[in-house]
């Protein structure tokens, strides 16, 4: 089997962009890709679109290489992937209603991001005046006796972010689930389009509030690969402390809120001191409780001279403490795990075509971490296991985060060791004399996160794209509720817990 | 399980001491909260949140209100699940156009007297995202907001603080 370089070879190389390869490919080239996704030669990305051209970043998995490949749309459309690859088929719809450019012979054209409720068509390409009139929304059909619909959202019952599920239930089991979202699109990469590095980070730290570090962290990446800037060794260790702590805090909170909803609340008001534990100790050490813009292009933010971990380690120590006593209760609880086991499964070759990362991935048999197969500093260095099962239910997803948390309370103490006492955090990033472009990829709780930067002269980003992995978990929870009971809805959807903003952006 | 239960029968309640009213929250609301509306709810409010478009950051500050530490319900605050049920509308982020039409609904839906509290940097004027085409700016461009918490997100302390400005008058 040819390799994904060798693939893309043809293609002519942009000098520019780092660290990963970019290629202009022609559209047998990239309906070649297309295909080669079909085939499960190597894994999607991202896919997304500028003015006249679309991008898709690939994954080589038995390379250990990614590669961004490109293709240049003079006449305003492009060969669809999601002909090929389904997983392509919402980024594809967005990529459309962003740029205007038209996938040829897509299996879905309809809109995603658009409701037909922004003032202009398509923002990040050939701006137009909005249709003056929108067709509804055609959702999907599902015909059969004794079929009906439940429509929820965008407003929910809980204190959750919002978006549509159109259920078509027979009676209490779900016969199919369908997703509309969007309503939380707030234009971040046309902010981000003109605007100063700095604004972009922060632009990027808020693109998931429960992902801040990570995409913070990503956009970091891609800025200083596309710069070459190397930031100093403190700051990378930071960098992870601060990452590790946001994914317990977000695991802590979701096996609590999981088995709460299984109507075991002792769990969350457990799991909800050490969450709010971690985030007092982050506000101790770093200022903010979620570390919002701590992490900038160039280092990170925090104050001058040594910094005193004391609370981060007895954070560890009680929640090391504290911690087993839960996984126990967990472990023991009947009625809890007739709730939880067998509940929405993901099957892992739907896992696998979806290329789908974090913990639902590793709950159904994927493997891939970013901190991983994709090592980058300081996790090149560290020991820790990348938990993996192959059940592909709730119980599954929670064991995965589970052995996660394990892993990020004995990372913790391994970056505390590490991180240099004192020292420089920060440095001033180069002048950018021409375009430069860099990709970043970094591991958040909830999976692997893209970054891609083009920057033009006077360092302003010419444009960035952010794909949360949401994206590729997303279809795969109407997948997972499929035949399950309306009840274990909530159960299913929190086990997944997939970011509205950052996947509407 | 027997023995956790136990053991938080002995221990100390992690919950702390109320965070004192925010002075300018409170002067804000003591024009809009009359006599009469707080004879009818008591020293009790039922609360509707509505993200209107956030990043999530204010929800999971939201969320921490219910945790042991806060306890929000020892003060008569309590979520709810729908509008019909709420008094106030806590609302976040940079109203989207998206979520505009949904936001309004949301408050014709609740039954007056109601007030809505804007919680969130992006609540007051859109934030960050003020000059997004996909977005309205603000929760006030689209319904009356009564208070408006700030912050980015806005720390739970500040979150019960200005809720309890709802509660409690300005002496």
């Amino acid at each position: 089997m040819a390799t994904l370089l060798d693939t893309i070879a043809g293609g002519h190389l942009v000098e520019a962009h780092r660290p990963y390869p970019r290629r202009i490919v022609d559209a047998p080239l990239w309906q070649a890709l297309g295909a080669g996704l079909h085939e499960g030669h190597w894994r999607l990305l991202g896919l997304w679109g500028e003015p006249a051209a679309v991008h898709m970043a690939l994954l080589d998995e038995a390379a250990g290489l990614p590669a961004v490949a490109s293709l240049a749309c003079p006449d305003g459309t492009f060969p669809s992937v999601a002909q090929y690859h389904p997983p392509a088929s919402r980024l594809e719809r967005a990529l459309c209603d962003l740029t205007g450019l038209a996938a040829t012979a897509a299996p879905d054209a309809r809109p995603w991001l658009d409701h037909g409720r922004w003032d202009l068509r398509h923002p990040l390409g050939q701006r137009l005046p909005a249709a003056t009139e929108v067709p509804p929304y055609a959702f999907l059909t599902a015909d059969g006796e004794g079929l009906h619909q439940i429509p929820v959202g965008p407003v929910h019952a809980g204190i959750i972010e919002p978006g549509h599920f159109r259920f078509t239930a027979n009676g209490e089991a779900v016969v199919r689930l369908e997703q509309r979202l969007g309503y939380v699109h707030k234009g971040i990469e046309a902010l981000m389009t003109g605007a100063s590095i700095e604004r972009a980070a922060r632009l990027a730290g808020r693109t998931s509030g429960d992902s801040t570090v990570a995409y913070a962290w990503a956009l970091a990446r891609a800025v200083e690969a596309a710069l070459g800037a190397t930031v100093p060794e403190r700051a990378v260790w930071l960098r992870a402390l601060m990452a590790e702590l946001e994914r317990l805090a977000n695991h802590f909170g979701d096996i609590g809120a999981i088995c709460n909803d299984a109507a075991f609340a002792l769990m969350l008001a457990h799991c909800g001191v050490l969450r709010e534990q971690v985030l007092r100790a982050a506000n101790a050490c770093f200022g903010h409780r979620l570390m919002m813009d701590r992490v900038v292009p160039g280092g990170v933010e925090v104050a001058p001279g040594p910094l005193d971990t004391t609370p981060i380690r007895n954070l560890i120590d009680v929640a090391t403490k504290a911690f087993p006593a839960l996984v126990k209760l967990y472990d023991n609880k009947a009625s809890l795990q007739d709730r939880t086991v067998g509940t929405g499964i993901v099957r892992p070759a739907l896992a696998r075509q979806y290329g789908c990362g974090g913990y639902v991935g590793r709950a159904s048999g994927l493997a891939f971490d970013a901190r991983r197969q994709l090592a980058y500093p300081p996790y090149d260095g560290l020991r820790f296991e990348v938990p993996v099962l192959r059940e592909g239910d709730v119980n599954a997803r929670v064991w995965i985060r589970i052995r996660e948390v394990e892993q990020s309370l004995a990372l913790v103490g391994q970056i505390l060791k590490a991180l240099p006492p004192d020292g420089l955090t920060r440095i001033p990033l180069a002048e950018v004399d021409g375009p430069s472009e860099g990709v970043g990829l970094v591991e958040g709780f909830r999976g692997d996160i893209l970054a891609w930067v083009r920057l033009d002269a006077g360092a302003r980003v010419g444009r960035c794209h952010l794909r949360d992995p949401s994206w590729f978990q997303w279809p795969l929870l109407e997948a997972a509720i499929e035949g399950n009971i309306v009840a274990d809805f909530p159960l299913c959807n929190k086990s997944f817990n997939c970011s509205y903003s950052g996947h509407d952006l | 399980m027997q023995k956790l239960l136990l053991e938080s029968l002995i221990k100390a309640p992690f919950t702390e001491p109320a965070p004192q009213a925010d002075t300018v929250a409170l002067a804000e609301l003591a024009t809009r909260v009359d006599r009469a509306a707080r004879a009818r709810l008591g020293r009790s409010l039922s609360i509707r949140q509505v993200d209107a478009g956030s990043c999530n950051g204010c929800e999971l500050e939201i969320h921490a209100l219910g945790n042991a530490f806060y306890d929000l319900e020892r003060f008569g605050l309590r979520f709810v699940a729908s509008p019909r049920h709420a008094d106030v509308l806590l609302v976040t982020g940079p109203v989207t156009r998206n979520m505009r039409e949904a936001l309004q609904r949301t408050y014709d839906a609740t039954p007056g007297p109601k007030w809505v509290v804007a919680a969130g940097a992006c609540a007051r004027d859109g934030g960050l995202f003020a000059d997004s085409y996909a977005c309205v700016g603000g929760v006030g461009a689209v319904i009356p907001v009564d208070i408006h918490i700030p912050g980015c997100p806005p720390t739970p302390t500040a979150l019960l603080g200005g809720l309890l400005a709802l509660l409690t008058k300005s002496a």
